[in-house]
């Protein structure tokens, strides 16, 4: 499909520019995450799930060529064909050959994404065969020559005004009402039906492929997959390698919280497992199946800092609690993975420099990894894609010329201090009447939205200096308090406050009465040349630290631990200079 | 050096604070740091303030320069590595030291950022979990209604949510009348509201919307980037609602002018 990421910001001001439309995302808005929030108070294990599902997603991607080894085996000892495609046009013109050999036109076609990011609808009706997208959804944006604006509601954004309109004008069945919601859908329903039994080939794709028995997972609220699946004399399943989990217990896990988080269901309408073509004995199913899989940067991604990105179930969470996604809609990112997710696909998929607004369309308000039932490290990977940016100088040169020179200043004490003492002295005088600015030259940013608070004097620093140089110690006044540690002028050397054994703080702190709070003290900052060394055999803090209360909770059984695989380490080591991830904070 | 949980300040010996300002603070709204010191000082702390913090490196890390970052830093921490506790009157820079410096620096200095994250601690979170600021036997600060708008960085990254909520029924019996969505970001995002005001201003109008239909008095929270933003919407649009820091409040400092309000 066509890309138009690059136009980003131009795509959401149109956005913005529809209330109807931005009325109707509002209430999507807040909605959708009531709906996933009570789907998962009721289900209560989502931290201990969620932490099975991402090692075991770790352990199916750090062991991906053994996985897909034994998946490839298990599908073709089933019966299946299975083929590998490096790219969109590789998987694209694997299917057509598929079609053509069995002189297929007319396909019936649902469930996958995957063939959205390699354009096959354009493909294979540019070499004459009619695709029909059978999800309601689906069908619908594709009925309105549009693309989906959501992974798991492709036509969320569509008011079912627009879609009856849109069916009266393409469905040629005469004069009618279409009042209701239901009339709709049976409408679709019935032109679906034709559709399916008329296609020769079913298209359809995975949530998840099972490497021990080779069978794919589907998950459908329509049933549309299964008659995709099920009545044509073909079935093509396409997905993408990263699919692979080891065991169907696997699967299902991922089940519990790919639904809930999706649709706040516990369980969707159907879940269908496909193990390959009909047997001697068996009465339906199709004749054929092959399984396509679509590696597409996949690969490069599993050995780049990015690979927690592969952990993605498709669930939609972080679209539907992204301030971002729901004020702009999917259509503004301008690719098929919109939102948190997609901001961080797009570029990966596509390239940095299509898209390098994307990574920017983020406050790293944290509210999707918050979510996430993959526990993917959303913000912090969009931020280390504009460390990327930076390096490529893809950024906006004033951004990153802004940066360099305001933290040049801030490693200059003095300077920034006597600078900024002057600057806001001057801005609170231009300002002080208002109280605000409604206009800044170099802010336009802000004040296009919002007035900018004028500052309230001079800066803290200079109050402090000042205050402390009226406070000037004098042998009477200080004496009830000459253990302090106090500086001699604002900006003369004053002793460090360092920490001394307990003892010796006691001692201090008994000189203070009691009922006398303490002062606040200048304290100067220990000298740069400071050897580290010397501090590096430093006790650790005295004081453990607490945040909130620690939730103790039974952990859940889900099954047996996975046992490392003899497989080699898909996962190469990494090369660009993405910080290292702590392992012992959060 | 462990304290028994019946400790109250003035039966223990002091804790020394060094306070982190934020530029923010030093730089727009300096009534933040001093009311930060007050409490600090009624809570029995000991406050220095390191003359020499600039700022935290957070901007240039979140627009992506980590090697403009990491000197400030680096910076950061050697001034205040040595202090016993480091207390920060703003949930994003306490989460850029806590949560993001053990992330940007590597070696030697990631273990020093991890030290110093152990006891860096936002000042809401000090004043109820460490330093257990009570009221005692001083009247209860008389406030006009308020809400409380949670930033982000301070709620999800060190769990910031019932500890201001805490300290304003302690110290001035205020409940804070909860706006909707509270737990959704208000467009600020550091260097987000100007790469793209459209959207910010979106969710800023969006934020304002639910602070107003609250017809509460006040709207306060715990970071000055958050507040500065709101503020300025609320000013552009006209609404009355006043927006002050919540060490402001808690301090009963409600004379001088709020957020963005001309000086009388």
């Amino acid at each position: 499909m066509r890309q138009t990421s690059d136009t980003f910001l131009e795509n959401a001001s149109h956005a913005l520019a529809d209330a109807d439309k931005v009325q109707r995302r509002d209430l999507m808005a807040v909605f959708t995450p009531l709906i996933r929030d009570a789907a998962m108070e009721g289900f209560g294990q989502f931290d201990a799930l969620r932490q099975h599902v991402k090692q075991v997603r770790q352990h199916s991607l750090d062991h991906l060529g053994h996985y897909l080894t034994q998946f490839e085996e298990e599908a073709l000892h089933n019966g299946n064909f299975v083929h590998y495609a490096r790219d969109g046009n590789e998987l694209n013109s694997r299917v057509l050959d598929i079609c053509q050999q069995h002189s297929a036109r007319h396909i019936a076609k649902g469930k996958s994404m995957v063939t959205e990011e390699t354009g096959l609808n354009d493909f294979l009706e540019r070499a004459g065969l009619s695709v029909t997208e059978t999800d309601l959804g689906e069908y619908i944006i594709q009925q309105a020559g549009e693309t989906p604006s959501h992974i798991v509601g492709p036509a969320l954004h569509k008011s079912a005004a627009e879609i009856r309109e849109l069916f009266l004008d393409k469905h040629d069945l005469g004069p009618r009402e279409l009042a209701e919601i239901t009339d709709l859908v049976g409408e679709a329903r019935q032109v679906l039906r034709d559709k399916f039994l008329k296609a020769e080939v079913g298209i359809i794709g995975a949530n998840a492929l099972i490497a021990e028995s080779g069978y794919s997972m589907l998950v459908t609220n329509e049933g549309n997959g299964d008659l995709c699946a099920n009545l044509p004399k073909v079935l093509i399943i396409c997905t993408t390698i990263d699919r692979v989990l080891p065991r169907a217990e696997d699967a299902t896990a991922m089940l519990r919280l790919l639904v809930r988080s999706a649709t706040g269901q516990a369980q969707t309408c159907y879940t269908s497992f496909y193990s390959g073509p009909r047997r001697e004995l068996d009465t339906d199913g199709p004749l054929e199946t092959h399984f396509v899989l679509l590696d597409n940067h996949r690969s490069d991604i599993l050995a780049s800092d990015y690979h927690e990105m592969l952990q993605c179930i498709r669930c939609g969470a972080c679209l539907n609690h992204c301030p971002i996604y729901t004020g702009v809609g999917g259509h503004a990112f301008g690719w098929v993975y919109p939102g948190p997710m997609g901001s961080i696909l797009t570029p990966l998929l596509t390239s940095l420099e299509q898209s390098n607004a994307l990574p920017n369309a983020c406050t790293s308000c944290g509210r999707c990894a918050e979510v996430c039932p993959a526990d993917i490290p959303i913000p912090d990977l969009l931020r280390d894609l504009r460390h990327e940016e930076t390096r490529r100088q893809l950024s906006a040169p004033r951004w990153r010329l802004g940066m360099k020179l305001h933290g040049w200043l801030a490693r200059h004490p003095r300077l920034y201090h006597r600078l900024t003492g002057w600057a806001i002295t001057a801005l609170h005088r231009l300002g002080r009447k208002r109280g605000r600015f409604s206009r800044l030259p170099m802010a336009e940013g802000w004040t296009s939205q919002r007035d900018f608070p004028a500052p309230q004097g001079k800066t803290f620093m200079q109050q402090f200096a000042l205050q402390q140089q009226q406070e000037m110690p004098s042998p009477v006044r200080d004496k009830p308090r000459k253990t302090r540690l106090r500086p001699e002028a604002g900006r003369t050397k004053a002793p460090r406050v360092k920490p001394s054994p307990p003892g010796a703080a006691k001692t201090a702190s008994k000189a203070v009465p009691a009922d006398k709070p303490a002062r606040a003290v200048a304290a100067k900052a220990p000298a740069k040349s400071a050897s580290p060394k010397s501090r590096t055999g430093k006790p650790p803090a005295r004081k453990p630290r607490s945040r909130g209360p620690v939730k103790t909770r039974t952990e859940p059984h889900f099954g047996e631990p996975l046992e490392p695989q003899s497989g080699a380490d898909e996962r190469r080591s990494t090369t660009t200079g993405k910080p290292q991830e702590p392992d012992d904070v959060n | 050096m462990t304290r028994p949980a019946t400790d109250t300040p003035q039966s223990r010996p002091n804790l020394r604070v060094s306070l982190f300002v934020t530029c923010l603070a030093d730089l727009l709204r300096p009534s933040v740091a001093f009311a930060s010191i007050k409490l600090l000082e009624q809570a029995g702390c000991e406050v220095s303030v390191p003359l020499q913090q600039t700022c935290c490196g957070q901007p240039a890390y979140n627009t992506g320069d980590y090697e403009t970052s990491e000197p400030l830093a680096r910076q950061l921490i050697e001034q205040f590595e040595d202090a016993e506790y480091v207390v920060v009157p703003s949930g994003s820079c306490a989460g850029m030291i806590c949560h993001h410096y053990p992330r940007l620096l590597k070696g030697e200095w990631r273990d020093r950022a991890l030290q110093l994250a152990a006891k860096t601690f936002e000042l809401t979170t000090f004043l109820t979990d460490i330093a257990k600021l009570q009221r005692g036997e001083r009247e209860p600060i008389a406030l006009p209604s308020v809400t409380y708008h949670d930033s982000c960085a301070g709620l999800r990254e060190l769990g910031i949510k019932a500890q201001p909520r805490q300290l304003l029924q302690e110290l001035c019996a205020t409940d804070v009348i909860e706006l909707q969505q509270t737990e959704v970001c208000c467009g600020f995002g550091g260097t987000f509201c100007a790469k793209m005001p459209e959207i910010s201003g979106k969710m800023v109008g969006d934020k304002l919307a639910n602070a107003v239909a609250t017809k509460a008095a006040v709207l306060t929270g715990g970071d000055l980037g958050c507040l500065l933003n709101i503020a300025g919407r609320a000013h552009r649009q006209g609404e009355s609602i006043q927006v002050r820091h919540i060490a402001e409040l808690l301090v009963g400092d409600l004379d001088s002018p709020a957020i963005g309000e001309a000086e009388s």
